[in-house]
């Protein structure tokens, strides 16, 4: 049998079980609905305006610097699993790559884009 | 039809409705969450012809990183969160138009390939996909240049993100 | 003697042939036999969880001085239970402005990201899921869901403090999976196979917390982080978010996300046991002949089970102990020192690797050791310079200790 059936298969379960215990607690709980009781919770004060606040953009750049060596590390996944039967050349390879890698950390570093501005 | 064909054909069709989900939904977060389910679809895809070693790329870097970095650009860019803006712009069937011989170009290429009608040789007993994707990435008589190239445009594409998103002299929102 | 060797086959083959008895074809029934145990293991893992919450409690309890949950059955074990009572039946409030489906859809993604994390984790060497040879990178792709979910929950609340917890927590644990992805490496490195099996197995006789120290520690912490504990927790933050990204969330919702996430840590602990820490293996005991009777799948999955405990309770140990790091510390910290250390030492065990993986077991381990201990030599030393020209800064230049002491 194909190996990723038995992971669909524990996706399927996986979300059968919280579907479940939501779907339970939802069906003996009381629904006694009020405005006051759904309204957005701020520590008792009134909300003002929809919940967009000015974001800092930092967030982003942090999620595109991942973005980058979240695939570069991946990349070097097949070469770590073949290293042991590949020898020097391989690994001098992989240390170029990775030496790559690090220049970009570098570069963003010295660019100020790591810094919580 | 075998249990594979109607896996198959299920996961297309929801990969297919929610890649018209995206461009249809008026919201933008959920239009970047119908995405997910989209790419979520072809790493599913990935799986059915066991390329596992795809699949999970495929949810690591679109879904982990990719579709993340989707929504955090529209919380950032756009000031209502519950956008319900017009669609379409002016140039939407210059768009269509594209798309559509897109798809006629792809069809027409495919229609001459002998892959449709034959089945792929059988996988050899013992064959591990990873191993052999990792001697070709970096055996020297394989793809060791484009393994390194694929590292230096990386790199830079970071310049280029740090160039586009960082500009503390302007202060601008090029984001 | 059948039922001792592999249980898990056993059960299967008498299911099948159950199944198949009534007419079902033998394909459908393999099927119905794996779906059933995948359940049945999914619903231990949950009264697993039940009891982990009353552990947490009673750690938590131990750590502040406190006795923690006494009440309810011997040691207050009967609490949890009487939690999932109330958790049951508490009124299920949405809040009025938030997106319905992506809000009731967060929990149940939430969960499920964890309970996945068990369809590569081996018990013993025959009862585990799946082995896939591309396990390493599945955790990897498990946390992509559990990020999704986070942000999920922070957007369809429609409050503030939800929003800032998921972008801050998201903007962690996406930071710290560099690192985590780097410490993944290197069993892969050392094992030269991304499955969790081969990795248990290649364990034997050096487990890899002595062969990379460093990398058992940087895995640790990003864990800790991918978890969004403490002191990593920014996206909770109680006395400025309240709770993060699920403020809004109550009931068996808010259950969800709590109960998912000690799941988590003890998944993680599990996972620490076996990447690191040699899996369901007892240390290379059970290969002693005068201990043969401990090779055996019940001695293995307990020896899992503890591993994961431990790993869990060192877990525990840092949140309850360790302050919140201000988030511009925290994502410093990765960026300028997490991930370039551990990318230092990819560089350095794939050298040795190379160099010594011809060597006997006892070079190439000392080798690969003393690799790493070099390496964090250095960095120790390197953050003392850097601490004291900071100090410095701030107090001007530091004086001779005679001085300083005051003759």
């Amino acid at each position: 049998m194909n190996q990723w059936l038995l992971v669909a298969f524990f996706f399927i379960v996986g979300l059968i079980i919280p579907v479940g215990a939501i779907g339970v607690a939802a069906i003996l709980g009381p629904k006694k609905p009020n405005p006051v009781k759904q309204e957005t919770y701020e520590c008792g004060l009134e909300t003002v305006g929809d919940s967009w606040v000015q974001f800092k953009a930092q967030y982003y750049i942090f999620a595109l610097v991942f973005l980058i060596f979240d695939v570069e590390t991946v990349f070097l996944f097949p070469w770590a699993v073949r290293l042991g039967q590949l020898g020097l050349f391989a690994v001098i390879e992989g240390i170029v790559f990775i030496a790559i890698l690090i220049a970009g950390l570098v570069y963003t570093w010295r660019k100020g884009m790591l810094e919580w501005a | 039809m075998t249990t594979a064909q109607i896996i198959f054909l299920v996961v297309a069709a929801v990969t297919l409705a929610s890649a018209f989900m995206v461009v249809t939904t008026r919201n933008l977060i959920h239009a970047a969450l119908w995405l997910v389910a989209t790419l979520f679809g072809v790493a599913v895809t990935y799986a059915l012809l066991d390329a596992g070693f795809l699949a999970v790329v495929q949810v690591v870097v679109y879904i982990g990183a990719i579709a993340i970095l989707f929504i955090f650009a529209v919380m950032l860019t756009r000031k209502e969160m519950r956008d319900q803006g017009p669609q379409l712009n002016s140039g939407w069937w210059i768009s269509a138009l594209l798309a559509v011989l897109t798809f006629g170009g792809l069809v027409g290429m495919l229609w001459g390939w002998r892959g449709m009608d034959t089945l792929a040789s059988e996988m050899p007993v013992g064959f591990d996909s990873i191993n052999a994707l990792g001697d070709a990435l970096i055996s020297p008589n394989a793809f060791v240049l484009p393994f390194e190239v694929a590292s230096v445009l990386l790199l830079a594409a970071l310049v280029g993100a740090v160039y586009v998103a960082f500009n503390p002299r302007s202060g601008d929102s090029r984001k | 003697m059948d039922f001792l060797k592999d249980p898990l086959k056993l059960a299967a083959d008498w299911l099948i042939g159950l199944m198949t008895g009534w007419g079902m074809p033998e394909g459908v029934a393999t099927g119905v036999a794996a779906f059933l145990g995948i359940f049945v293991l999914i619903a231990i893992l949950m009264v697993i969880d039940i009891f982990l919450v009353w552990l947490e409690r009673k750690v938590v309890a131990r750590f502040q001085d406190r006795i923690g949950p006494n009440r309810l059955g011997p040691f207050g074990l009967i609490q949890p239970f009487a939690d999932i009572i109330k958790l049951l039946i508490k009124e299920d409030i949405t809040p009025a402005n938030a997106d319905k489906v992506v809000y009731n859809l967060a929990p149940m993604l939430s969960m499920m990201s964890v309970l996945i994390l068990w369809a590569i984790i081996p018990l013993a060497p025959n009862i585990l899921g799946v082995d896939l040879n591309v396990a390493a990178l599945y955790i990897v792709a498990t946390g992509a869901i559990g990020t999704l979910s986070i942000i999920m929950a922070g957007w369809s609340s429609n409050n503030k403090f939800a929003l800032l917890g998921a972008f801050r927590q998201v903007a962690v644990m996406v930071s710290f999976e560099i690192p985590m992805v780097a410490s993944l490496l290197i069993p892969t490195i050392l094992s030269g196979s991304m499955g969790m099996n081969a990795i248990t197995r290649a364990q034997y006789p050096l487990p890899f917390f002595i062969l990379s120290p460093l990398a058992a520690l940087i895995f640790l912490i990003a864990a800790i982080a991918e978890l969004g504990r403490a002191p990593f927790d920014m996206g909770e933050a109680e006395s400025e978010l309240i709770s993060g990204y699920n403020v809004e969330y109550s009931g068996m919702k808010f259950g969800m996300f709590y109960a998912g996430e000690l799941l988590h840590a003890f998944t993680f602990g599990g996972f620490w046991g076996i990447l690191f820490f040699g899996g369901y293996g007892l240390f290379g005991l059970e290969k002693l002949p005068a201990l043969a009777f401990l090779d055996n799948v019940y001695i293995n999955m307990l020896t899992l089970i503890v591993k994961a405990v431990i790993g869990y309770w060192i877990i525990m140990w840092v949140k309850y102990t360790m302050m919140r790091i201000r988030i511009d510390h925290m994502l410093a910290f990765n960026w300028k020192f997490l991930t370039p250390l551990s990318f230092a030492l990819l560089i350095v065990t794939a050298l040795v690797h190379a160099l010594a993986k011809d060597a006997s077991p006892w070079v190439y381990g000392l080798s690969m050791f003393l690799s790493n201990l070099v390496l964090g030599w250095i960095v120790v030393e390197f953050l003392r310079r850097y601490s004291r020209a900071e100090r410095e800064k701030v107090e001007g230049p530091a004086k001779p200790a005679m001085e300083a002491a005051g003759h």
